[in-house]
C-alpha cells in the first residue's frame, strides 16, 4: 500500500488511458446536467500529465506536484481546480507518508474545501467518500466502484453546474463521479499499489 | 492604499464587456479581466487570473466572478497572489458595478462591502 514514483506513474497512465477511451461518454454524461465538456477537458489534462510524468520526476512529492499543476493549468472546467487540489494535497501529505489511504484522505479533504461540497450533493465527493474506506481495508472492487458511481444517479445536485437544474438533475450519473470512478479503477489495475 | 477590481468570467467577451460598462462610471479605477481558458475556450484559467492580479495597478483588489469554477480558480490564485485580493459572492454585474462606482467616488473597502452585502447570491 505504499506509493513509489513508478506505481504512481502507472496509476496515472492507467487513468489517462481510461479517460481517453471514455472522453465522449464523460462529455455525454455532462451534456444534460452540465456544459458537455468534462471528458474533453479531462482528456486534455491527463494527456498532458502522462507526457510530463514520462520525464521521470525525482520523488513522489515532485510527481504529485507536477500532476496537480498540470491539471490546474490545462483542464479549464471545474475539474481542473478540484482534481488539481486533490493532487496538491497528496503532494503535501506525501512528505510525511506514502500510505495511499492517508494520501487519499488528504485529497478528499482538499476537494471538499475547494468545492464546498458535502456527501450527498451529487459530486465526486460522493465517490471518494464511499471508496476510501474500501481502500483502507483492502476491499476495493470494481463492483463497489460501479455502485458508488451509480449511486449519484438518483441524487439531486446541490453543487456545481448541475445544481442550476435542481430536481431535473435527478436521473443522471454525475460526470465528475464517473471520472473519479475511473481513477479508482485505475488504482485497482495498478500492480503493487493497493 | 488604492483599490482595484478584477473580473473573472468563463467567456472573454463577458469579462471585457463588463469592464467596458464599469469604465464608463469608474474611469480612474484599475480594472483587469480574466476571461476564458488559456486557449480562449469557455472556462476559467488560474494563469489568466494571476496575470489580471499582476496587471492591476492597485495595491488591493476586489474580485468578482460569474460561476462556480471561476471561484475555485480565483481562490487558488488568491492563495498565490502577491497582494491582498478579496472575493465577493455577489451577482456578477451588479456587484462589480457597485464596487466600481463607489471606489471611483473615493469610498473605502469596508463601506463598499456594506453595500455589497445585499447583492450576495452565491456561496
Amino acid at each position: 500500500m505504499t506509493l513509489t514514483v513508478d506505481t504512481l506513474t502507472e496509476w496515472m497512465n492507467n487513468f489517462t488511458a481510461k479517460i481517453a477511451a471514455n472522453q465522449q461518454f464523460l462529455s455525454d454524461l455532462d451534456t444534460p446536467i452540465g456544459d458537455g465538456d468534462h471528458g474533453f477537458n479531462m482528456n486534455r489534462g491527463m494527456a498532458a500529465v502522462s507526457q510530463k510524468l514520462a520525464e521521470k520526476p525525482a520523488s513522489v512529492t515532485a510527481a504529485f506536484k507536477t500532476i496537480a499543476m498540470t491539471l490546474i493549468s490545462t483542464v479549464g472546467g471545474a475539474s481542473g481546480p478540484l482534481y488539481g487540489t486533490a493532487f496538491l494535497e497528496m503532494a503535501k501529505k506525501s512528505s510525511s507518508t506514502t500510505d495511499l489511504s492517508e494520501l487519499l484522505d488528504a485529497a478528499l479533504a482538499g476537494i471538499e474545501k475547494r468545492g464546498g461540497a458535502k456527501p450527498g450533493d451529487k459530486t465526486m465527493v460522493d465517490v471518494w467518500t464511499a471508496l476510501i474506506p474500501d481502500v483502507k481495508t483492502g476491499n476495493l472492487t470494481a463492483e463497489k466502484i460501479a455502485s458508488a458511481v451509480e449511486a449519484t444517479k438518483e441524487m439531486v445536485a446541490r453543487r456545481g453546474r448541475a445544481s442550476y437544474l435542481g430536481e431535473r438533475s435527478r436521473g443522471h450519473v454525475d460526470p465528475g463521479s464517473q471520472s473519479s470512478g475511473y481513477l479508482f479503477e485505475a488504482m485497482l489495475e495498478t500492480k503493487g499499489l493497493l | 492604499m488604492s483599490l482595484g477590481i478584477t473580473l473573472v468570467s468563463h467567456v472573454p467577451e463577458i469579462a471585457n464587456g463588463l469592464k467596458k460598462l464599469l469604465d464608463q462610471v469608474a474611469a480612474n479605477v484599475s480594472i483587469t479581466t480574466a476571461g476564458g481558458t488559456n486557449d480562449d475556450s469557455i472556462g476559467t484559467s488560474m494563469d489568466r487570473i494571476m496575470k489580471a492580479f499582476a496587471d492591476n495597478q492597485a495595491d488591493e483588489i476586489m474580485a468578482f466572478y460569474d460561476l462556480g469554477s471561476a471561484k475555485m480558480n480565483l481562490e487558488m490564485a488568491i492563495e498565490m497572489a502577491g497582494k491582498p485580493v478579496h472575493l465577493y459572492d455577489t451577482a456578477f454585474i451588479e456587484g462589480a458595478y457597485t464596487a466600481a462606482s463607489l471606489i471611483q467616488a473615493g469610498v473605502g473597502r469596508t463601506e463598499v462591502e456594506d453595500q455589497l452585502k445585499e447583492l450576495v447570491i452565491k456561496d
